[in-house]
């Protein structure tokens, strides 16, 4: 037995749905004709179960090349882990000058368990590349990259940074959105209109790590069941102790540091390709 | 090469001694076996790998004492669970592991049951008793559930809990999308409780469509319904031209005329979009409808039909019946009945007649129909299941039209058709159904919906969470959801109730929407005067609500009736609305409330009382509150919000009699007088 097979990262793949399965069992049960074929059969039902999408995906050839790959929209999103991002991501060939290049090839990667939809192809005539990111099954940040080659065929790479939240945090953004976000979200949509700009005391945006990463959980704790004033800040944060439960502030003291920026020490790990 | 044989045999078993060495060494060499087995096991394997990992931790004492070596098991008799995954996935339960990055070492993320209760399979699915990685988490097979993809984990929440839960906004959407996208139409899913899900939306009757629109509309619709709304809920059944010709020649032929809808135009349409407009924003059309602007954005609400292209669409003699009063043609409708009278449904009807697209039916041009192409349409008007969402005269809506999925999260992976290159596995099977359901086969029924894919996911979501162990689960452990009441007010107000739809968008004793505020208590909430102007000319109370109550042009007696069954009946018992007096308040007690207003509770970031200084854009505009609502209202309110409306986002400040007194006395004497209008942002 090797040591590979039982590394922690593969197993990661196959929690998250690696399709092996069925393939294996039949592999198993035509194998009684001889012990050979049951061996050469997992061999290769082992080597491609897991890497068959990446090898059906066509072939692309780029018709050009870029300097640079620049991000559009489509970072720092947040969704429950294993969902897929609300925004697609977008990513950008630009040459030497800054001009948008057409038909460059750009490839993402990341850790398995991320899927991207599609994870390759060329940029469009605005050059561009659009694709559906799904994230991994363990809630914390994932940072994968999109890169692509330039005219000396060297590796042009751009880091991009998603965050996947569990049960915890998707339960504290459920709070926030009802109590918190009318307030401390600076941005008005049509639905939903900001009172950031209507308070004299402006309150932190939750993804404000500069300021939040240095407050304790305790004092956050103390600030949002007994309003400001607990900590000698402003009146106009209530006090939630008698509204929201116990749990009910953890949810949310794990989502505001799930989603700070720079993230905060207790955000858990980071999942990036080497 | 037999002589060599021979020679071996030779030296092996050539005589007894050696024999029995032989044998001897064969024997205890198959004795190893089991306990060489057991020595290289997987789980073994990740033992030593969490003792090497928490070694060179700082609390690594603390990981080590916790630590118990061998094959671990939750065992939980009642829920038929056997889960060993605790074998390798060591340390679950240790908080500190949160910065480990992968399985089976890290901590599980925090959730509200423990593990020992609930054990790993009852969420994860997998093989709970299985020791090794490939038969714990994939199927084998003896054992079909392989361990749920991430992203579908809430529909294992919903196998005991029925209702919406905060924390499981996948699932909650896709039970709304099964309900809100007609599924149930044709699907039966009874429910755990009993109760069979109910579809929420309301498909029209085409008993009468002839009086409404033309059957070109109906043949460009029915060939791609998204072309004409691309907010339709109808499904596109990927018709041909000449099912699509047939189906609208039965429907025409089949439709009887409604007295009134064809009466001739009784107003004159008006051509002056401007008064248009401004009627359509007074009485908030778009609290319900939508209608795509010029950028391509969706504007309104999602109760009603998109209007963008609605000119396209009706006849001008419908739409002016319908706008006078939708109950005649549709009696159940979500449209409230406006008392327009004949100049507004004229200028009405003439601005949403020009929300035309000329391009959507220039190119249909259909001949007269023949009989057979009638008898043809029937047909496949049954064929199809139309009658399973549309009343259509004539024709039976069909029972068990599709197959019940009340049990479908849990459908044997043998009896599943697959596409090539799907996986093999339930929720891959459902959600490719979903997106592309005519791909499995040839004359399938199911038509195309436009889902997002993750709409998809949450659908497929929820019907993961229609399985075998949320049928059988035991009562205890069942967490109930609240069903929709069917509460319908009575007598002359209720009569009046129904026409306004009030339940369309408010919600009273658990029957009605959640677009307005909830009007359980609203008798004891405000004041006859305020109410009966508020009929009359409603303003809105929230400064940043962009959906808001419309004008109904409401006759003197009608809101008096409706102000006196209010008043009445919609009473909280323990309010009585007379305790506190609406004025007489010492000036010391007003000026205390003031101070508290404006210091120690800052309600001034939420509301406005004074428009001079205060800006607050969330709670309702106090200015006038001294005139609208009632102090023994305030005075409970202050006490605790949530006792009165449950979910209404006011704080709960646990206030002290004397300062909500004050406060009630502060706040009554905003009288306000003259209505300031805010200035929006």
């Amino acid at each position: 037995m090797t040591r590979s097979r039982f590394t922690p990262t593969h197993v990661g793949t196959a929690a998250l749905g690696c399709p092996a399965e069925r393939s294996s069992a039949v592999a198993t049960k035509r194998g009684h004709s001889g012990p050979a074929l049951v061996v050469t059969l997992l061999a290769v039902s082992l080597a491609t179960s897991c890497s068959r999408k990446t090898e059906s995906a066509p072939q692309l050839k780029p018709t050009a090349f870029g300097a640079a790959i620049v991000e559009s929209s489509g970072g720092k999103q947040f969704a429950q882990t294993g969902s897929l991002l609300p925004q697609p991501v977008v990513v950008q060939v630009n040459d030497e000058q800054g001009t948008a290049v057409a038909g460059a090839l750009v490839e993402f990667a990341a850790v398995p368990g991320v899927t991207f939809d599609p994870s390759n192809g060329l940029t469009d005539s605005s050059g561009q590349l659009t694709t559906n990111v799904s994230l991994g099954g363990m809630a914390g940040r994932y940072q994968f990259v999109a890169f692509t080659t330039d005219k000396s065929h060297k590796k042009v790479e751009l880091k991009i940074e998603e965050i996947a939240l569990g049960y915890q945090q998707t339960l504290g953004r459920h709070l926030n959105d009802q109590y918190c976000e009318r307030c401390h979200n600076p941005e008005s949509t049509v639905e939903r209109v900001s009172n950031y700009d209507n308070l004299e005391v402006k309150p932190h945006p939750f993804t404000e790590g500069d300021t939040l990463n240095k407050i304790s959980d305790a004092d956050l704790t103390a600030i949002i069941s007994h309003g400001g004033p607990a900590l000698n800040k402003s009146a106009l944060m209530p006090a939630w102790g008698n509204t929201l439960s116990k749990s009910d502030i953890q949810a949310l003291i794990s989502y505001i540091r799930a989603i700070s920026d720079p993230p905060s020490r207790s955000a858990g790990p980071v999942y990036a390709k080497d | 090469m037999k002589e060599k044989l021979t020679s071996l045999w030779q030296k092996l078993f050539g005589d007894n001694v050696r024999a029995f060495g032989v044998v001897s060494l064969i024997f205890l060499a198959s004795l190893a076996i089991a306990p060489a087995k057991n020595f290289f096991s997987e789980w073994r394997h990740y033992q030593h790998g969490y003792r090497r990992m928490i070694r060179n931790r700082s609390d690594a004492n603390t990981l080590q004492r916790h630590f118990q070596g061998g094959i671990q098991q939750i065992w939980l008799p009642e829920l038929g669970v056997v889960d060993r995954c605790t074998s390798c996935h060591v340390g679950l339960k240790e908080a500190s592991l949160a910065d480990v990055p992968n399985q089976p070492y890290r901590t599980h993320p925090v959730i509200p049951h423990k593990l020992d209760q609930f054990g790993c399979t009852v969420c994860h699915r997998g093989q709970g008793a299985a020791t090794t990685l490939s038969e714990a988490h994939n199927s084998t097979l003896a054992w079909e559930q392989p361990i749920l993809p991430a992203k579908y984990i809430e529909s294992s929440c919903g196998e005991c809990h029925r209702g919406p839960l905060p924390g499981t906004p996948q699932l909650n959407q896709g039970r709304n999308l099964l309900s809100r996208a007609g599924c149930v139409h044709c699907h039966t899913v009874k429910l755990s409780d009993g109760a069979v899900m109910k579809a929420t939306d309301d498909p029209p009757s085409l008993s009468h469509i002839a009086d409404k629109t033309t059957r070109e509309w109906i043949f460009a619709w029915l060939k791609d319904p998204q072309a004409y709304a691309s907010t339709s809920t109808m499904p596109n059944f990927k018709l041909s031209d000449d099912d699509a010709r047939d189906m609208s020649a039965f429907l025409i032929a089949n439709s009887t005329p409604m007295a009134g809808d064809t009466a001739t135009l009784s107003a004159k349409a008006s051509s002056d979009p401007a008064a248009g407009a401004s009627l359509y924003g007074e009485s908030f059309c778009a609290s319900c409808h939508a209608v795509q602007n010029a950028a391509g954005n969706m504007v309104g609400g999602d109760v009603g039909p998109e209007l963008t292209k609605v000119g396209t669409k009706v006849k001008p003699e419908w739409l002016q019946a319908w706008l006078r009063n939708p109950r005649a043609y549709d009696a159940g409708t979500a449209m409230p009945h406006y008392r327009f009278n004949d100049g507004q449904v004229g200028t009405l009807s003439g601005f949403l007649q020009a929300k035309a697209d000329s391009d959507f039916l220039a190119n249909v041009h259909l001949e007269a129909a023949t009989p057979e192409q009638i008898a043809h349409g029937k047909r496949l008007v049954s064929d199809y299941g139309c009658a399973s969402c549309h009343e259509i005269a004539g024709i039976k809506k069909p029972e068990n039209f599709a197959p019940e999925l009340s049990r479908i999260g849990s459908k044997p992976v043998t009896q599943l058709v697959f596409l090539p290159g799907m996986q093999h596995t339930l929720p891959d099977y459902i959600a490719t159904k979903i997106k592309q359901p005519r791909a499995f086969g040839q004359g399938l029924k199911m038509p195309q919906y436009t889902f997002t894919p993750a709409q998809i996911d949450s659908l497929t979501t929820a019907l993961l969470s229609l399985n075998d162990r949320s049928n059988t689960l035991p009562p205890s452990l069942a967490v109930a959801s609240t069903h929709e009441s069917d509460y319908q007010p009575a007598g002359k107000a209720g009569k009046l109730m129904a026409d306004l739809a009030c339940f369309s968008c408010h919600r009273i004793n658990g029957h009605g929407g959640d677009m307005a505020p909830d009007l359980t208590w609203e008798g004891s909430s405000v004041q006859r005067e305020w109410l009966v102007q508020f009929f009359k000319n409603p303003g809105t109370l929230r400064p940043s609500l962009i959906r808001r109550m419309p004008r109904f042009n409401l006759s003197d007696g009608e809101v008096n009736e409706l102000t006196d069954y209010i008043m009445t009946v919609y009473q909280n018992p323990g309010i009585d609305r007379d305790a506190m007096p609406l004025g007489g308040y010492s000036q010391g007690e007003v000026e205390l409330g003031k101070q508290l207003f404006y210091g120690k509770y800052a309600c001034q970031g939420c509301h406005i009382v004074d428009t001079k200084t205060d800006k607050g854009y969330i709670g309702p505009t106090l200015t006038n509150v001294g005139s609208r609502l009632n102090a023994a209202w305030i005075y409970q309110w202050m006490k605790n919000p949530q006792a009165l409306r449950p979910g209404t986002i006011e704080p709960n400040r646990a206030m002290s009699d004397e300062d909500a007194r004050a406060l009630t006395a502060f706040l009554i004497s905003q009288k306000g007088g003259a209505k300031q209008e805010v200035a929006k942002k």
